[in-house]
């Protein structure tokens, strides 16, 4: 049985389906009952002004928020069948649904391990194995050629572009099937910048992509499929050349020439 | 001159004078601050002074024999610092080894784990342990605590250890019920707070988003605890134990009252012991001869230099782990 719908529309499989999603911080509602897909192997742009939930969005896809009290979700978010929000090991859903962070996180161990650790952790591979995916890793996130005489080196002593795309690599190594990018370039400058999109672009052929971005130009780069929110509500969901040019909405039609926000 | 230029400098004038003012006071901070500071180093020099003063009088009859030997008879006036010092090293190490990973421990249930209601409650009964002055510890131990031990721990661990070679030394003997494990366990007991607190406070340093992106990476609590916090915290966290083997060398009173105050060495940890602290507490009133006293602050002088020693140890570990981190 396929447990995925296609959309009638477009053609694409539905990755993953939030529908009707309310998120409360404490008792400070956030998201204000958000339904769209995240098509797969397509990339889903997230863009609004500061605090209207995009972010929160992000860290339901992967139940971040369950690591703080006093937050929680409502509604149903199907991944692959399966009701994110009743999932039970979390763990697991994190290794599916990876993340990079809006500042670059290497872990305080060695660029080698920052890679190989987690490959470890859910896979009893050979040592030669572990090289060979960790090498592909660092490939795949454009990397391998500017450490691949260091990698014993401490992740922390690369550039912050470097560690930004390590992280990439790290959670590229996992093969999950969703990133979740939050807003990863904002603290890189416009070479990196280019760099990460250029990965980002590259790794839509594998993998199932969501970011969240200040950036509108990032924005109309990288996605195929964008998603305007303001206020904790999904404005406006589609076509990222459509929305950019044509939207529907004068809300998103203000906010795409820079009227607010 | 103009009349703009002539207030131009009417205003500098006045200025410089205020400024004048200032520089009194400045002065005055100056000094104030500066005479703070060396306060503290005379002070550690003169109990350093007065220390080696005292003692003099003990090394000159003795020389370094009164390091490597055993013996302390106040009868005969033979006095030697082997026991007091093996019993103080001794005690202070069993004491981190019990307390380091229970207090680690804690301290990551504290942060990582614990249900957010019984957060506070577990945090204040924790420093509440912490505020039990020493004399508690030193007659709930040498009434309760030591009788227990004698009754249903140490039988225990004598015939568990009796058929293992070397470890049956070290658990061999009657239950005393003090002795140099007790006083280790009271001492653990006693640290733990301190490097409790120092553990959990450095562990609330860690970035939120650098332990984000470990649960994103699907690790457990496990991974993310001693792949990241630990990692990221370890400087801290020495400190915490250093902290703590400082108060569990130095500790007296509990010691005292648990430690049975036996001027010999043995190779059980059941049998009696002392301490240097607990040497000196114990014999400072009946101390008549010159030589006893001297004997006596002698003793001071060695714990001053050991707690220096362990305190340099500390920073020059502190140093190399760095340097090899990279950070």
């Amino acid at each position: 049985m396929n447990v995925m719908s296609k959309d009638v529309d477009t053609g694409l499989t539905e990755k993953i389906s939030v529908q009707d999603l309310k998120f409360y911080y404490g008792s400070s509602l956030a998201l204000k009952g958000i339904s769209m897909p995240l098509f797969e192997r397509q990339v889903t742009a997230f863009i609004g002004p500061s605090g209207c939930g995009k972010s929160t969005l992000l860290r339901v896809l992967n139940r971040m928020y369950d690591l703080y009290p006093g937050q929680r979700a409502e509604g149903k978010i199907m991944f692959d069948g399966e009701n994110i929000l009743d999932m039970k090991d979390l763990n697991l859903l994190r290794s599916r649904v990876g993340m990079v962070f809006q500042k670059p996180t290497p872990f305080p161990m060695t660029i080698y391990e920052n890679i190989a650790f987690g490959l470890r952790l859910y896979e009893r591979l050979p040592k030669s194995e572990v090289d060979a995916r960790v090498e592909s890793a660092l490939e795949k996130a454009a990397l391998w050629k500017e450490v691949k005489d260091k990698l014993h080196a401490s992740g922390l002593s690369l550039s912050g572009g470097q560690q930004q795309r390590l992280c990439i690599a790290r959670t590229v190594a996992i093969r999950p099937e969703v990133i979740l990018f939050d807003e990863p370039c904002s603290a890189l400058d416009p070479i990196s910048t280019a760099k990460v999109e250029e990965l980002i672009d590259e790794l839509k052929h594998e993998f199932t992509i969501a970011i969240v971005t200040h950036n509108m130009q990032q924005a109309a780069r990288v996605s195929q499929r964008t998603a305007f929110m303001y206020l904790g509500e999904l404005v406006e969901f589609g076509d990222t050349k459509k929305l950019f040019t044509n939207p529907t909405d004068s809300r998103t039609q203000d906010y795409i020439t820079g009227r607010f926000g | 001159m103009t009349d703009a230029n002539s207030q131009a400098m009417a205003a500098a004038a006045a200025r410089r004078k205020v400024l004048e003012g200032l520089k009194t006071t400045d002065n005055f901070f100056r000094l104030l601050t500066h005479s703070s500071a060396y306060l503290v180093l005379i002070l550690l020099g003169a109990i350093f002074v007065s220390l080696v003063m005292g003692g003099s009088l003990a090394f000159q009859t003795f020389g370094l024999n009164f390091l490597t030997t055993e013996v302390w008879n106040p009868v005969t006036e033979q006095f030697g610092a082997l026991a007091p010092i093996y019993g103080t090293i001794v005690t202070s190490a069993i004491a981190m080894i019990v307390a380091v990973p229970i207090s680690i421990g804690i301290a990551v249930f504290l942060t990582e784990l614990c249900p957010m209601p019984l957060r506070r409650p577990i945090g204040i009964a924790i420093e509440l342990l912490a505020g039990v002055p020493s004399i508690i510890y030193g007659i709930w131990g040498l009434f309760f605590f030591a009788p227990m031990l004698q009754q249903y721990v140490q039988p225990e661990l004598i015939a568990f250890f009796k058929p293992i070679p070397v470890l049956n030394g070290l658990f061999a003997g009657p239950p005393y019920g003090i002795g140099i494990l007790t006083s280790a366990l009271i001492l653990a007991m006693m640290v733990l707070p301190f490097i409790t607190a120092v553990c959990r406070d450095v562990f609330e340093t860690v970035p939120p988003v650098l332990k984000e992106a470990a649960y994103g990476m699907g690790w457990t609590t496990r991974e993310v605890v001693g792949n990241v916090v630990i990692p990221y915290t370890r400087v801290g966290i020495i400190g915490g134990v250093m902290l703590g083997l400082g108060r569990a060398l130095g500790e007296t009173m509990a010691v005292t009252f648990v430690i049975g105050n036996a001027h010999r060495i043995s190779e059980s940890i059941l049998a009696p012991g002392t301490t240097i602290s607990a040497t000196i507490a114990n014999e400072f009133t009946e101390a008549v001869g010159d030589i006893y006293t001297s004997s006596l602050i002698a003793l001071g002088l060695i714990l001053f230099f050991i707690t220096f020693v362990v305190l340099a140890l500390a920073r020059f570990m502190l140093m190399r782990i760095e340097k090899k981190a990279g950070v």
